[in-house]
């Protein structure tokens, strides 16, 4: 008698709801009863920059010579108000990242990469330390709610003030800095105890809403002459209106962080489900400065999840005016580098996805305070490394504009993208490539 | 003696007058005269000089300031004295929100009531009032001293870091992790070393003021604490 196969059975199916991490993620909060805390920026799939395509010339237009001829990069940023406005040599500047989640090592290597570079580095939640401002060419000087280590000192030192109102990570969050990275140094700058957490409140203690904004930075010029460029650094939600009120306050300069912008320190639901991502808020922003003649006039930077002289190139086509680079600077000096492979491992995770930047044990030195880990990261050789990239970057953004035909990077425009998708063609309001179709806008 | 009428005189000029001053300057007394609450009057300044304003003052008036003595005759408006480093700013009216706002050190005194949030995230500035202060005032005040003749009023002290509250009035309440804590001579002697800087020594008994400082509580986060954040 023939026997029967074993009937076949349903293979073992996960699901797409709740997929591994999901679960890894319930497991966890079922044990400890509080929500995850973590560093970077937002890691699911957004529809981003590399959803747009350039065109370069050909027939209808026609290319510049790679090597021969001139395609300008330098940019000036302030010059609106401001008597001594800042001129840079590429438009890749360095984001805010404050000491504190940053070693002493790391803030002076970004200094140094980006002197290097010909560009400008930024203080952060903290305070400006003397060695950042030594080894930093042009700094510019966060002005943050928590206020920590904030003096007229550092503002007349500084080459620029950043209000910063949000950050694309956490449009609308504050900022905690736990404990274990609060040394002696760290504390004595914020005015705290050592060891205790710290928390950065999340509105301006003297100010809200823009009526009041133009207020402060009219106090902000008034105390430092009308010389430096004021910039006002918000979070991307509604960038139309509150790039609008930000020019409208009086800003020089309005800096848009989208949802794939870094922190050192946020909750993850946050990072990853408030605000919209970098491709969706540059045009509102470039369109708001149009609506109020101040596009070119107001300077737009735009941040968030920016890796490659492509992601520069687009989103100066798009029209902002220059980029800012967090995460991407600190891999440029070593952070999860595979070279720490091992211990990456002790601590439960692996290159690439370490993210507990808050917990201060960064093998790589970067984002700790822990002296003999932070002595890892030498700043020399770290800011050597982000000026190579640096200059590869903007290297890149210049061979596509000569491409497309373009004498500075400035003159690429919206007309030179096309995109890959329906959602990016949308977002960036560029036609879906092949076709005419701008979703929203009709057949061109 | 250096005097500015700014209905005549731009506000530009005014600072810029005064950030211009070397340390050893004998233009040591400034009059300022119809400020008409003009805002970030005498703003940022670093020398050791007075600054006397003749009338009502907006926003921001002495922030930042460091060494100066700056006196208003009149109100203030939000965040007089924000920031100040050092120096010393007398309000002889009233003051709106955010008095003192996340001052670093000198002395802030005001003779008239102070609006809500006065002293928030003070970072070690004496703060006098002799009248009442507003609501959710030294909210996450982390040093120095908020000294108040009158009454405090709701949220006192919410999210408190290390400054110490002294009020001699009533407390309308008190915010997350701010408690009353027990008047010892250390304390008496300070709120005594305050009322005598603002003038006041021997006019007011520092025995009649109480004192509010920080738990401590949410000083490490913690989950049983969520209801408190
Ligand atoms: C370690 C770290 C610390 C940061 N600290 C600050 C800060 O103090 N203030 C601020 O405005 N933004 C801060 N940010 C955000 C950056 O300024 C910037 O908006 C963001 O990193 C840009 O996105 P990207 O990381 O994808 O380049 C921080 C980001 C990182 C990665």
């Amino acid at each position: 008698m023939a026997e029967h196969p074993p009937a076949p059975r349903t293979a073992p199916r996960l699901s797409a709801t709740f997929t591994p991490d999901v679960m890894a993620e319930i497991r966890r909060a079922a044990a400890t009863g509080i929500y995850d805390i973590r560093g970077a920026g937002a890691k699911r799939a957004l529809p981003h920059l590399d959803d747009l395509l350039f065109l370069g010339a050909s027939i209808s237009r026609y290319p510049l010579e790679g090597y021969r001829e001139r395609c300008g990069t330098e940019v000036v940023l302030g010059a609106r108000f401001a008597s001594k406005p800042i001129r840079l040599k590429t438009p890749v500047t360095i984001a805010g990242m404050s000491f504190g989640s940053l070693s002493a090592n790391a803030k002076e290597a970004l200094g140094r990469g980006a002197t290097l570079a010909g560009t400008s580095t930024t203080t952060g939640d903290g305070g400006m330390t003397p060695e950042e401002r030594r080894h930093s060419r042009t700094l510019v000087y966060q002005y943050l709610p928590s206020r920590y280590g904030m003096n007229p000192d550092d503002l007349r030192r500084a080459d620029a003030i950043e209000v910063v109102v949000g950050q694309g990570a956490k449009p609308g969050g504050g900022g905690m800095l736990l404990g274990q990275k609060i040394t002696e140094r760290v504390a004595g700058m914020r005015c705290l105890p050592p060891g205790i957490d710290q928390r950065s409140a999340c509105r301006h203690p003297d100010w809200t809403g823009p009526d009041d904004l133009a207020i402060k930075i009219e106090e902000l010029r008034e105390i430092t002459d009308w010389e430096k460029p004021i910039y006002v650094k918000v979070g991307a939600s509604r960038p139309y209106y509150d790039t609008a009120l930000a020019a409208k306050s009086g800003a020089d300069v309005v800096v848009l962080d989208g949802m794939q912008g870094g922190t050192a320190a946020t909750q993850d639901v946050f990072i990853e489900h408030v605000g919209i991502p970098t491709l969706a808020a540059i045009r509102p922003a470039v369109q708001a400065l149009q609506d109020l003649g101040l596009h070119r006039k107001v300077q737009l930077v735009v941040s968030g999840g920016i890796r490659s002289g492509a992601d520069v190139a687009k989103v100066l086509a798009l029209g902002a005016d220059a980029v800012a680079i967090g995460t991407a600077a600190l891999i440029a000096l070593g952070d999860n580098d595979p070279r720490w492979q091992a211990e990456y491992e002790a601590l439960g995770t692996t290159a690439g996805a370490y993210d507990d930047w808050h917990e201060g044990r960064d093998p790589a030195g970067i984002t700790t305070q822990d002296p003999v880990l932070s002595a890892r990261l030498d700043p020399e050789l770290a800011g050597r490394r982000l000026a190579n990239y640096l200059a590869v970057m903007t290297l890149e953004a210049q061979t596509i504009a000569r491409a497309c035909g373009k004498s500075h990077l400035h003159n690429l425009e919206p007309e030179d993208l096309v995109a890959l998708t329906i959602e990016a063609a949308a977002m960036a309001q560029v036609p879906l490539a092949g076709t005419g179709w701008i979703p929203g806008k009709g057949l061109l | 003696m250096p005097s500015f009428d700014l209905r005549t005189a731009p506000l530009r000029e005014l600072n810029r007058a005064l950030h211009a001053l070397r340390p050893d300057t004998n233009e040591t007394r400034w009059l300022i005269g119809n400020p008409d609450g003009r805002h970030a009057v005498a703003v940022g300044l670093d020398a050791a000089v007075s600054v006397e304003i003749d009338g009502h003052v907006g926003y921001y008036c002495a922030g930042m300031n460091k060494r100066a003595s700056v006196v208003v005759n009149g109100n203030a408006g939000v965040g007089v004295a924000e920031n100040m480093i050092s120096g010393f700013v007398h309000v002889r009216g009233d003051a709106s929100q955010a008095a003192g706002a996340t001052a670093h050190g000198g002395m802030l005194l005001i003779d008239g009531n102070a609006g809500a949030r006065c002293g928030i995230s003070m970072k070690g500035v004496d703060i006098l009032v002799k009248g009442s202060i507003g609501h959710m005032s030294a909210f996450m005040a982390q040093a120095g001293t908020l000294t108040v003749l009158g009454d405090a009023g709701e949220a006192l002290g919410d999210s408190l870091y290390e400054a110490r509250l002294y009020v001699r009035g009533a407390v309308a309440s008190l915010g997350a992790d701010c408690v009353e804590k027990a008047m010892r001579d250390e304390h008496r002697a300070q709120v005594f070393a305050k009322l005598e800087a603002a003038g006041l020594a021997g006019e007011v008994d520092p025995g009649e003021f109480r004192r509010y400082g920080s738990a401590r509580s949410l000083y490490h986060f913690h989950v049983d604490n969520a209801g408190a954040y």
